[in-house]
C-alpha cells in the first residue's frame, strides 16, 4: 500500500449561500484547493466527490459528472464518481479517494464534499431521508426524535444532564467565533442554549445543528507525488469505514454506536496508535448528544463518561484534547455531504499551523464522519 | 339452533367535552340544554381515531373475549354513518387488522343509526343458514354536527362490535324490522353536515318506527314487556328512550344500565349496542333483554335477547360504565381540532 | 406511496414481525433474511404480543408537515414481552410519559396522503392501564 498525503484543501463559506448555486459552491472550494496545492488542475486523475441528495434537494442526479464538468475535469475526461450515506457522504468520498491512492491506482485525487440546501422550502424534511423511512419515519420519528430517544436513556442511565449537552453547544460556538468560514461566527451563553425551545425533548434548538449550504475539498497524494508539490503533506494513517443496523430499534444497544467503536478500532490499529496520542478531533456533532456518544464511542473515555469530559472542559480549544476546534457541524454548519471533507480540511489545517486563531498545538488528528443516527461512520487519522 | 352473541366488545375513545363549554362558546344556556336533552357531556374522538380504529378496537376485544381463531369469522359488516372513505370499505379494514385472512364475507352498510344492528341480523342469518361459522357485525361513529347547531351537544363517537355465531353467551330468539320512507335525518353525498327535521324527528320518525318494531316483534314472540329484565333503545339523547319505554310499558328500572347517553352522548350506530353491552356486562343467565334501535330514514331492528349460562365464564372487564367513567375533559378549541372542524 | 404502504400492511395494523427457527430470533420490523445467519435462515412470520414497556421516549415539538395536527406527540422506543424493540408513537399526555412504564398496542390513524388520498392505519401505543 501505498502512503497517503493531503497536498492541498479548500473549504466554501458554510450557511445559507442565497447568492451562490451549488456549481457556485463547489468550483469556489475546488479553486481554493487547487491554489492551495499549488495544481492547475490537469494533474487530477480522479474525482470522488460526497452528496447526499443532489436529486431531492436540486432535482439534480449524476452530480459527479456535473462537478468534474464545471470544474474543468471532463475536460480531461476524468473519472468522477459519487457517493452516498446521508451526512457521511464526504468521509466515504475521502476513504474512497484514500483507498484509490493507496491502492496505487491514482496518483493524485480529489475528494470533493457538497451540499446545497437552500433551494427547498424545507431542507430538513429531505434530511431526514437518512433514518429508517418505513418503519421510523412513517411513525412520526424525526431525527432529531431519534437522538432525543438516545439522549434521554443516556441521561436516565448516565446522570447525563441537559446541562452538559448545553456546554457542547457552547463550546463549539465559541471555535465556531474563531473560524472565519462558519456560519455562526458568535458565542452563546449556557442560558441561552438551556432556554431554547424543545425540538424533540431533552434536545433544543441550540442542541441541533443546522443544515447549510457548503462545500470542502481535498486534494490526495501517494507520499512520493506528494513531495513535489508540498513540504507540509499530511498524511492519512489509517481511513476506516463500519456500518450499523439502520433502525435505532435494532441496535443492540442504542446507547453505543458499534459503527463509531469498530471503525475507530481498525483506526487506532492501522494507524499504531491508542486515543492517548490523538491531539485534536473532529467528530460529527449533529447533535450535542452526538459528540458526548463519540468521547465514548471513540474511546477517549469508558461507556456513560462522556458528559465529565466536557464539564471538566477537556474538550475545550485549550483542554487536553481539543474537539470541534472548526466550530464542529454546530457553528461551523452542517452542509451534509460536504461535512465530512470539512472536517478533514480542518485537521489538516490544525497539523499544519494554518489555523489561525483557533490553533492548537497537535501532531495527530482525528476525524470522525457519521450517517445518520450512526449506521456508517468513518473515522480517519492524520498525522504530520 | 341456538344462535346469537358469542361476544361482545366495545371502544369509547377516551375525550370528553361538557355541555356547559359547548354552550359557553356559542352563548346558550347549558341548563336548558341539560334539561332539554337530558345529556351532561360526550365523547369526543383523538385527532388520530375514526370509525375504523374504534371499529378495529371493539372487534380486537370481541374477538379476544370469544377466543376464537379470527380465520374462523366468515362475515364482517360494519355499520356506520362516518365511514372514514365514502368509497373503499371499512370491514376490509378491520378485516385486516384482526388477521382474518381472505375468506369472507363482507360490506360495509348504512342505515343512520341502526346499521350496526342491520349488520347483526344479516350475521344471524349467515349463521342460521349454516353458511358461516361466526359473523362480526360492528356499530361505530365518529359523527359530525354543524358547529353552533343542537347537535352539537350530542355527536359522539364510539362503537360496539359482536361476534355472531352459536353456543352464544346470550341467545337472539327472535328478531324483527320495521321500515319505511321517512326523511326526518339526512345527509346529502358531498354535505359535510347532516340535515334534520327539527320536531318531524320525533313522532312520525323515532317514535313510530320504534314502538311498531318492538309491538312487531312483542306480537311475534307473544312476550309483553314484563317479560323483560332489561331494554335498551336508541339514544339521541335521555329523553326520546325514557318517553318510549314509558309508552310500551317498561319502567325506569328496566331501562337504566343501559341508559348511557347523558355521559356518553348519542354514539349513533354505536348508541342502542353500546347500551346492550353494557346491560350484558351485569346480565345474569336466563335475563331477557329487548333492543330496539332506530335509524332515520327510517327504520327500527328490534331484538329479543335471552343470556345463557355460558355468561358466567365469559371475561366480562372492563366494562362499558368502567371505560364511560374514565374520561379526559377538553375545551372548546380542542374539540374542534380532535375533530378536524380546524386544520392546519 | 399506495403499493408501498399496502405491501407491509400486515405489518404496520398488527405488530407481526419475523422469527428465525434457525437461531430463534425474533425481529421486527419483519426481515427477509436473519442478519445472525443469512443464507441459513428460516424466517417465519408471528404476530406479537402487544404488551411492552417503555425503553426511552422523547416528545416532538418540530413535527414535519404531516403530523403537524398531533404535535407535541410521543416517540418511544418500546420492548416487548419478547425482547424486541419496536418504535412506535405512544399516545399518552407527555407529562405522563416514564421510562419503564407498562404500554399496550393500539390500533391508530397515522395520517392520510392529503385529503383525496389513501389513509395509513397502524399500530401506536397507549399506557398499559387504557381502555
Amino acid at each position: 500500500m501505498h502512503k497517503v498525503a493531503i497536498i492541498g484543501v479548500g473549504c466554501s463559506k458554510f450557511g445559507e449561500m442565497w447568492d451562490s448555486g451549488f456549481r457556485d459552491i463547489v468550483i469556489s472550494a475546488g479553486v481554493e484547493a487547487l491554489e492551495d496545492a499549488g495544481l492547475e488542475g490537469k494533474e487530477i486523475e480522479a474525482m470522488f466527490v460526497g452528496n447526499m441528495s443532489g436529486g431531492r434537494y436540486l432535482a439534480q442526479e449524476h452530480i459527479a459528472a456535473l462537478i468534474a464538468d464545471y470544474a474543468g475535469l471532463a475536460e480531461f475526461n476524468i473519472p468522477s464518481t459519487r457517493v452516498e450515506a446521508a451526512d457521511a457522504s464526504g468521509g466515504l468520498a475521502l476513504r474512497q479517494a484514500y483507498m484509490a491512492v493507496a491502492s496505487g491506482v491514482h496518483d493524485i485525487v480529489i475528494a470533493a464534499g457538497a451540499e446545497k440546501v437552500t433551494d427547498v422550502g424545507n431542507p430538513m424534511d429531505i434530511m431526514i431521508s437518512s433514518i429508517d423511512k418505513e418503519w421510523e419515519g412513517f411513525v412520526g420519528a424525526t431525527l432529531p426524535a431519534l437522538y432525543a430517544i438516545i439522549a434521554k436513556l443516556h441521561m436516565e442511565k448516565y446522570g447525563t444532564k441537559e446541562e452538559d449537552l448545553a456546554l457542547v453547544s457552547v463550546k463549539n460556538h465559541k471555535n465556531g467565533a474563531l473560524n472565519p468560514k462558519a456560519q455562526f461566527r458568535k458565542e452563546i451563553t449556557i442560558e441561552t442554549a438551556l432556554n431554547s425551545t424543545y425540538v424533540a425533548e431533552p434536545l433544543k434548538l441550540f442542541d441541533c445543528a443546522p443544515i447549510s449550504d457548503g462545500a470542502a475539498v481535498v486534494i490526495l497524494a501517494s507520499e512520493e507525488v506528494a513531495r513535489k508539490y508540498t513540504d507540509t503533506p499530511v498524511y492519512i494513517e489509517a481511513c476506516s469505514q463500519a456500518s450499523d443496523y439502520l433502525a435505532i430499534q435494532n441496535r443492540k444497544d442504542i446507547l453505543t454506536m458499534n459503527s463509531v467503536v469498530v471503525a475507530a478500532k481498525q483506526a487506532y490499529k492501522q494507524a499504531k496508535i491508542e486515543t492517548k496520542d490523538i491531539d485534536v478531533a473532529e467528530v460529527h456533532d449533529s447533535f450535542t448528544i452526538a459528540e458526548i456518544l463519540a468521547y465514548e464511542d471513540l474511546g477517549f473515555v469508558k461507556k456513560g463518561e462522556g458528559a465529565k469530559l466536557i464539564r471538566e472542559g477537556v474538550t475545550e480549544l485549550h483542554g487536553d484534547l481539543p474537539v470541534n476546534t472548526s466550530g464542529g457541524l454546530k457553528a461551523c454548519g452542517h452542509a451534509i455531504g460536504a461535512t465530512g471533507v470539512r472536517q478533514a480540511v480542518e485537521i489538516v489545517l490544525q497539523l499544519r499551523g494554518d489555523a489561525g486563531k483557533r490553533q492548537v498545538n497537535a501532531e495527530k488528528g482525528l476525524a470522525l464522519n457519521i450517517g445518520g443516527t450512526g449506521a456508517t461512520a468513518i473515522v480517519t487519522i492524520f498525522s504530520r | 339452533m341456538k344462535v346469537g352473541i358469542v361476544s361482545y366488545g366495545t371502544y369509547i375513545p377516551i375525550y370528553r367535552i361538557k355541555v356547559e363549554e359547548i354552550a359557553r362558546v356559542w352563548g346558550e344556556s347549558a341548563e336548558a340544554i341539560k334539561s332539554g336533552l337530558g345529556i351532561y357531556q360526550k365523547s369526543v374522538p383523538d385527532v388520530d381515531e375514526d370509525t375504523a380504529t374504534i371499529s378495529v378496537e371493539a372487534a380486537r376485544e370481541a374477538v379476544y373475549r370469544a377466543n376464537i381463531d379470527p380465520k374462523d369469522i366468515g362475515a364482517i359488516y360494519v355499520g356506520s354513518e362516518s365511514h372514514p372513505y365514502a368509497v373503499k370499505p371499512t370491514a376490509t379494514i378491520v378485516g385486516e387488522a384482526l388477521g382474518v385472512g381472505n375468506d369472507f364475507f363482507s360490506a360495509d352498510l348504512e342505515f343512520a343509526c341502526k346499521a350496526g344492528t342491520a349488520g347483526m341480523q344479516m350475521c344471524i342469518g349467515f349463521v342460521k343458514s349454516g353458511m358461516i361459522r361466526y359473523g362480526l357485525a360492528i356499530g361505530a361513529d365518529t359523527s359530525q354536527s354543524k358547529p353552533g347547531d343542537a347537535l352539537e351537544y350530542s355527536a359522539a363517537a364510539g362503537g360496539a362490535a359482536f361476534v355472531i355465531g352459536k353456543d352464544p353467551i346470550a341467545v337472539i330468539e327472535e328478531t324483527y324490522s320495521f321500515t319505511s320512507d321517512t326523511p326526518d335525518f339526512w345527509r346529502r353525498e358531498l354535505q359535510p353536515y347532516p340535515s334534520h327535521g327539527g320536531r318531524f324527528t320525533g313522532l312520525p320518525a323515532y317514535f313510530r318506527h320504534v314502538t311498531s318494531a318492538a309491538r312487531g316483534l312483542m306480537e311475534k314472540t307473544g312476550l309483553n314487556a314484563q317479560d323483560f329484565d332489561y331494554a335498551v333503545f336508541h339514544q339521541p339523547n335521555a329523553k326520546f328512550p325514557v318517553r318510549v319505554a314509558k309508552m310500551l310499558g317498561f319502567t325506569n328500572e328496566q331501562i337504566k344500565q343501559g341508559l348511557l347517553v347523558p355521559y356518553i352522548g348519542n354514539t349513533y350506530s354505536g348508541s342502542s349496542i353500546l347500551g346492550l353491552a353494557a346491560i350484558l356486562d351485569v346480565a345474569k343467565p336466563g335475563d331477557r333483554i329487548l333492543l330496539v334501535s332506530f335509524g332515520s330514514g327510517a327504520g327500527s331492528d328490534a331484538f329479543s335477547i335471552v343470556v345463557t349460562d355460558t355468561i358466567e365464564n365469559f371475561e366480562r372487564n372492563p366494562s362499558v360504565w368502567d371505560k364511560i367513567e374514565k374520561g379526559v375533559f377538553v375545551d372548546y378549541g380542542m374539540y374542534l381540532k380532535h375533530r378536524g372542524k380546524i386544520r392546519t | 406511496m399506495l403499493p408501498r404502504f399496502w405491501r407491509k400492511i400486515k405489518y404496520r395494523y398488527d405488530l407481526v414481525g419475523s422469527y428465525c427457527e434457525n437461531c430463534q430470533s425474533f425481529f421486527y420490523p419483519p426481515r427477509n433474511l436473519c442478519p445472525h445467519c443469512r443464507r441459513r435462515s428460516k424466517i417465519k412470520e408471528v404476530p406479537f404480543n402487544g404488551k411492552g414497556k417503555v425503553l426511552s421516549y422523547t416528545v416532538v415539538h418540530d413535527a414535519p408537515e404531516e403530523y403537524k395536527d398531533e404535535k407535541p406527540y410521543v416517540i418511544a422506543l418500546i420492548e416487548l414481552e419478547n425482547g424486541v424493540k419496536v418504535l412506535s408513537q405512544l399516545v399518552c399526555d407527555p407529562k405522563e410519559v416514564e421510562i419503564g412504564m407498562e404500554v399496550k398496542k393500539a390500533f391508530r390513524k397515522y395520517g392520510e396522503d392529503g385529503a383525496s388520498g389513501i389513509i395509513y392505519y397502524g399500530t401506536k401505543f397507549v399506557p398499559a392501564g387504557h381502555f
